[in-house]
């Protein structure tokens, strides 16, 4: 029992992380590869709203994730635009987004060791025990995995229910033939990157909580997100977020049951399997 | 074509002037090298331990007017380099440092592996090599091949069976009983450790219940530590790096795990340690240690607080900072720049440091603090290689508020 709520637990917060890529790789189609960094700066901006204005982490993503929102559809319209209007296929577009996000990564990453140094930060925020049937755990993470819920249903029923989220699913699916059907494509595309930075920003700010994080880690970020949104399906919330419960139960079980040293291995050994079996994702569509 | 004229005009105007100023002042200044990471899995260390010591020292021997070289003072300016935590890196640095910077004097890499990847290029161009952040059981083999390191931090398997004494020190008082978990990360440094501890368990008659390791980058660590509560242990033993030595602590604080004994690695020793932990971190024991008591050391605290803005770790930031006295002193003691005659001042002589007085033995430092204790806001020193050094006694660990 214990082993599932911890792994639910973990797979939540790897839910937060996953679900802006999902949206910047799938409806925009731009391989951000400084979400990471995108995450950790919004730890970093958390942390210091919480430790010199007392603001609470969880309020902070109200100041934190309307700001990301902002920087990323700047980033989007000024750094990305150009690459996507010269970019004659979606393949040569996901080459040159991948180059520059990786030379936006170490702006990212500059920016914040000038500003906040190498070192490694952590706070104490709701680190107290939270009984779940009898067992404890950390009450910071039981919120964040509240927050990863809330924020997979509000953007369920958004993308699933609402005239614009429908558009921004017509735009992941194909770009052509939304702008037939009076879609703004670059405007959408612009909404969804600066919406997936925004969740990011809201993830970075939750797992600052827990996490003990330093200037230079965002690409351990970057690479479990890259794998969950694989997994799940380019594009797809819902893929994603199951995708990401998988991991987080595959890891704590093996790490319970088995060894510590092989949550690696079995993260890998469970994304070749889904790439073997489903090569498009969990909810991916084959001709995507 | 214009711009790129503009532009090699202007590189050719900064080499010259570069050059220029280079000669002008080469009289007058020392340089030192520093290669360390910036960036990184190391980094957030490094920004603890190793660059606000060296920052502190180039403040405080300019403030003096600089080095007494031969009867003229020089003040000291130092080139750094970020390895990225890279040994490749490190390397590329050490050579640029070497043949372009051409720096009077390096200032030792920071960390084990980079430390030990370096060594034989520095000892190609023949710099002192003055290592603190490498702990290894492989010094006196080192200190051999390479006469020009000299190692300051110790080994792993000191800072293993010294962690043991400390244990069996409590289970002896009757404070803990017989039961250790025992965890270590799958790095050079966790494994060595581990291997060293494991036997200095046994041999204590500690009996392991509960035996792990995790890779470098784990993040969580609720199913290890409900693993070794399950386990029922007396004590708890982690041979971790940073960002694990925190994270293990706040899981063992919320799971309560409840045992007489905590111990973690690097980083328990850092100021933010407590910062992060507070009240929890009463009785942890973590490696490393300073004497606490010792007017010198409060002083230099207090002095490090006040140029830096940081407090530093009370483990290998003051070592970083004696290596700097031990140059410094050598300098003066042969009175010029000559880089061998400033090796064997090092191996002969003997220094005035804010660690106390330091003489090598064959190239090691021998005496020195091996474990540290969280007591009442301060980190003690409970352990250390030679009876010589004052340390205070372990309290057994109760509860996490």
């Amino acid at each position: 029992m214990s082993i599932i709520i911890t792994g639910l637990l973990l797979g939540g917060a790897y839910a937060l992380i996953a679900v802006g890529l999902t949206l910047q790789y799938g409806v925009a189609r731009i391989m951000n590869l400084a979400n990471g960094e995108n995450l950790v700066l919004a730890c970093f901006c958390t942390f210091w709203l919480f430790s010199t204005l007392a603001i609470n982490p969880i309020l902070g993503i109200l100041i934190v994730a309307p700001a990301a929102f902002a920087l990323n559809w700047a980033i989007y319209s000024y750094a990305l635009r150009p690459l996507v209007k010269r970019a004659r296929t979606r393949g040569a577009l996901e080459v040159d987004s991948i180059l520059a996000t990786f030379g936006l990564l170490f702006v990212f990453q500059g920016v914040m060791i000038l500003t906040f140094g190498g070192g490694y930060y952590s706070y104490n925020f709701l680190r107290v025990p939270f009984a779940i049937f009898g067992e404890n755990y950390a009450l910071n993470r039981v919120v964040a995995f509240g927050a990863a819920v809330a924020v997979a249903i509000a953007l369920y029923v958004f993308l699933y229910r609402t005239r614009y989220g429908t558009a921004i699913r017509a735009v992941a699916v194909s770009p052509e033939s939304a702008q037939l059907v009076a879609i703004n494509v670059p405007r959408t595309s612009a909404f969804a990157f600066a919406l997936g930075g925004g969740l990011t920003a809201a993830a970075g700010a939750l797992l600052s909580t827990f996490y003990t994080f330093d200037a230079s880690m965002g690409v351990i970020f970057t690479m479990k997100a890259l794998i969950i949104v694989i997994m799940g399906g380019v594009g797809d919330v819902r893929g994603a977020v199951l995708a990401a419960l998988l991991i987080g139960l595959t890891e704590t079980a093996v790490s319970s049951l088995i060894d510590p040293g092989l949550t690696v291995a079995a993260n890998y050994a469970l994304f070749m399997l889904v790439l073997l079996v489903r090569p498009q994702g969990i909810f991916g569509r084959s001709n995507a | 074509m214009k711009r790129r004229n503009l532009l090699k005009t202007i590189t050719a105007a900064t080499l010259a002037s570069a050059v220029l100023a280079g000669g002008a002042y080469a009289q007058e200044t020392i340089t030192f090298g520093a290669s360390a990471p910036k960036t990184g899995p190391l980094a957030g260390g490094a920004a603890v331990t190793h660059w606000p010591a060296i920052q502190l020292w180039v403040n405080d021997v300019n403030e003096r007017g600089g080095i007494d070289v031969g009867g003229t003072k020089m003040l000291v300016e130092v080139i750094e380099y970020d390895d990225a935590t890279n040994n490749e890196n490190a390397i590329r640095n050490i050579q640029r440092l070497a043949t372009v910077d051409e720096v009077d004097f390096l200032i030792a890499p920071y960390g084990t592996g980079i430390n030990l990847a370096t060594a034989p290029i520095i000892a190609q161009y023949g710099y002192p090599h003055l290592a603190v952040t490498a702990v290894t059981d492989g010094v006196d083999e080192f200190a051999e091949r390479w006469p020009n390191t000299f190692w300051t931090l110790g080994t792993s398997r000191d800072t293993a069976s010294n962690a043991v004494d400390v244990l069996a020190g409590l289970r002896d008082s009757g404070a803990i009983g017989n039961r250790v978990a025992l965890v270590n990360v799958a790095d050079a440094f966790g494994i060595e450790l581990a291997n060293a501890g494991k036997p200095a368990l046994e041999e204590a008659g500690f009996e392991i219940v509960y035996e792990t390791s995790y890779p470098p980058t784990t993040q969580d660590f609720a199913p290890i530590i409900s693993a070794a509560a399950a386990a029922d242990p007396d004590a708890f033993v982690a041979f971790s790096y940073p960002p694990d030595t925190f994270g293990l602590t706040a899981q063992a604080t919320i799971a309560n795990l409840d045992v007489g004994a905590f111990y973690t690695g690097v980083a328990t020793a850092f100021p933010g340690y407590l910062g992060a932990n507070g009240a929890a971190a009463q009785g942890v024991l973590g490696i490393g240690g300073v004497n606490i008591n010792d007017p010198g050391m409060v002083d230099y605290i207090a002095h490090h607080e006040e140029v830096t803005g940081a407090t530093p770790d009370y483990w290998a930031n003051p070592v970083v900072y004696s290596t700097l006295q031990v140059m410094e002193q050598a300098i003066t003691q042969v009175g010029s720049l000559d880089r061998q005659a400033v090796i064997d001042a090092i191996h002969n002589g003997t220094f005035d440091t804010v660690m106390g007085e330091w003489t090598f033995d064959g190239n090691i430092i021998r005496d020195y603090y091996t474990v540290g204790q969280w007591q009442d806001g301060k980190f003690v020193a409970v352990g250390a290689t030679s009876p010589d050094l004052p340390v205070s006694e372990a309290v057994v660990k109760e509860g996490w508020e």
